[in-house]
């Protein structure tokens, strides 16, 4: 049973071996499944009572209609399409960078989006001539611009992009450094905290259909060429050397992987705030559960992810309704819980 | 809970208080000499030998309190928010209640901070010797409470109590006229604080002015004062009146099913520039200017 298990918290550099297949498609069915349970629960769980809202599904009047297909359905099914990016996202870093503790935002993501959106909140606040830019991008596409802003810089002060470990080392100087520049900016307006607070734990509440449709298209735009990269990530888990000799170009799978992460993590970010740990969670537990290769990761670790965010939305809006939790509070509490159980279970097993 | 913190309070006050006037009807010109010992919301006994003559204040609203009572020429600094009345403007700025710049309060040799809880600084303020008085300054009945200390501690009891029946009279008209200008009708409201979404709620000093105006908060006590809510919630509540930031009103419509709240389809919005928004949102001496800018907007969208 080990000896098919080659993917592990403790280290999965290893290559990895294709799994039992029937397992696999049986795995990604309940995966399947679950969304399609969560996504028919999230219609019945809200601020109303499930029997009020079982009553607006036969009998819907103006406003439950409105609230079922405009508030809870494209809430929903945008979690989904978030939490599938940063599970994406978190399989091709531990791909990339061959190392399990890598997610989403190892490269400076976070503290890029969240310096953009500061700015947008400031350009909004202050009406500075400077920031005009940023208030006309919006929360989102602020987030989205300084995502992937701080993934170039990062590549930049790494020198390339073939540079692992400078690579680790300059996302998260990158990320001080930027962090640094937010709290600057917002010790001018403390009345930011608040709001900067809610997009750092996550946020899924203001989720429309253009939000979800614009996460559904980013989301179709970096899955498939990823899983025509799968094989190259496959390669390169012999190590570099190994990949280099097999004839496979190291810069261009490289360059175009880590392009498909910052704008698959820029755009969640952008829509959902920072939620933690589903990235980092997603892929480990797909491997747990299943021996994978990476093409086969690449497609369970969004599906995976996106169930996580669709179950954390829930359970944000349901446990102390008709308040909300954070989303992000959410999945990193299941999503912590879950790691020391891995790591546990792993240390008896040895 | 609430209702026991508060009764406490009373039961604090009634000592002291009494203290205060025994110790003032004793000495001339209200200048209390000897043992005047006031118990701070730390639970401290705060000994004042003479009245403070060279105060920081580390929370606008109590900077505010100060000089309403008169005493803005005692200050020698104050946080880097509080900037009325004017005068204030020009003192050294002291951070703020959270990364208060303990050395350049030390440097100005106060004799008093007034602050509210936070006890790091006050604990550091104790080690260097600089005497600090910490007050509650979260609901509305702490408007009052703090005005009557302040006015103790500074030598001049009888302005505060004519400053506070000046503000009980006129909050007390702005809301009766509220309530009868809408003949009992009580419209539902929605106080936005921050756009994630975060309410004010019925336990908030805001939420108590909006109380007191005649209107029924969406959100529920059971909540607590800021609940960040469900977005859903404020669509199903379905609002005749919203509070919001200029900002943010603009964009109220873009979320989703906001379009079709009475308040937003009907533009019953009221919006403060941020000179008025400071008086609704600081539980202060300015109070009834704050809740008359409220009464204005509701008497406008709601009428």
């Amino acid at each position: 049973m080990n000896a098919v298990r080659p993917a592990s918290i403790a280290l999965h550099t290893g290559p990895l071996i294709d799994g039992d297949r029937s397992r696999l498609y049986f795995w990604l069915a309940i995966c399947v499944a679950t969304t399609a349970l969560l996504t028919g629960a999230s219609l019945l769980v809200g601020t109303s009572s499930i029997e009020t809202s079982l009553g607006w599904l036969t009998s819907p009047d103006a406003q439950s209609s409105v609230i079922l297909w405009q508030i809870r359905l494209p809430r929903t099914i945008g979690a989904w399409f978030a939490g599938a990016l940063l599970g994406l996202g978190g399989a091709i870093a531990q791909g990339v960078f061959r190392n399990p503790l890598a997610e989403p935002y190892l490269l400076g993501t976070a503290s890029g989006a969240a310096l953009g959106v500061t700015l947008s909140l400031l350009a909004a606040d202050a009406s500075i001539a400077e920031l005009a830019w940023a208030g006309k991008l919006g929360v989102t596409g602020a987030a989205c611009v300084g995502a992937v802003a701080a993934i170039a810089l990062t590549i930049l002060l790494s020198r390339g992009v073939l540079q692992t470990a400078n690579q680790l080392l300059a996302g998260i100087v990158v990320a001080f450094l930027l962090s640094a520049v937010t709290s600057l900016l917002l010790l001018t307006k403390p009345e930011l905290w608040r709001a900067m607070q809610s997009f750092l734990l996550g946020s899924t509440g203001f989720l429309n259909w253009s939000s979800a449709s614009l996460l559904g298209i980013v989301f179709c735009i970096c899955a498939l060429p990823a899983a025509l990269f799968a094989r190259g990530l496959d390669a390169l888990s012999l190590g570099e050397d190994t990949a280099a000799s097999l004839g496979l170009s190291l810069p261009k799978l490289r360059l175009c992987m880590l392009g498909i992460l910052s704008l698959a993590t820029a755009a969640a970010v952008g829509e959902v705030g920072v939620v933690g740990f589903v990235g980092l969670v997603a892929p480990h537990l797909v491997r747990e559960s299943v021996a994978v290769n990476n093409r086969q990761l690449l497609l369970g670790a969004p599906l995976c992810g996106g169930a996580l965010l669709q179950a954390a939305d829930l359970v944000s809006r349901w446990v102390i309704h008709p308040a909300e939790l954070p989303v992000g509070a959410v999945t990193a509490a299941v999503g912590g819980t879950y790691l020391v159980v891995l790591l546990w279970r792993r240390s008896r097993r040895e | 809970m609430v209702g026991g913190v508060r009764a406490r309070g009373k039961r604090r006050a009634a000592p002291w208080f009494s203290l205060c006037v025994l110790v003032l009807a004793g000495c001339h010109a209200g200048v209390a000499s000897g043992a005047n010992v006031v118990r701070d919301d730390l639970q401290r006994d705060i000994h004042f030998e003479h009245a403070p003559q060279r105060i920081v204040t580390l929370l606008p609203s109590l900077t505010e309190t100060v000089c309403a009572l008169g005493a803005c020429g005692r200050l020698v600094a104050t946080d880097r928010y509080s900037n009325w009345p004017s005068q204030v403007l020009a003192l050294p700025k002291a951070g703020g209640l959270d990364d208060a710049e303990i050395e350049l309060i030390v440097s100005l040799k106060p004799d008093l901070v007034l602050l509210s809880r936070s006890e790091r600084i006050t604990d550091r303020l104790a080690e260097l010797g600089i005497p600090s008085f910490a007050l509650n300054t979260d609901r509305f009945a702490d408007i009052a409470r703090n005005i009557t200390t302040v006015g103790n501690i500074l030598g001049v009891p009888e302005r505060a109590s004519i400053l506070n029946d000046t503000i009980t009279d006129e909050v007390n008209a702005i809301g009766a006229q509220a309530r009868a200008a809408r003949h009992g009708a009580e419209p539902t409201v929605y106080f936005e604080v921050d756009p994630t979404p975060y309410a004010a709620g019925p336990g908030s000093f805001i939420g108590e002015l909006l109380t007191q105006l005649g209107t029924r908060n969406i959100v529920s006590a059971d909540l607590g004062a800021f609940p960040k809510l469900n977005p859903e919630y404020v669509v199903r509540e379905n609002p005749d009146v919203i509070f919001i930031a200029d900002k943010d009103a603009q964009h109220l419509s873009d979320r989703p099913g906001w379009a079709d709240i009475r308040a937003v389809r009907e533009r019953r919005l009221c919006s403060f520039e941020s000179d008025v928004s400071d008086t609704i949102v600081r539980p202060g001496p300015r109070v009834a200017d704050g809740m008359h800018a409220m009464a204005d907007c509701l008497r406008r969208v709601n009428p």
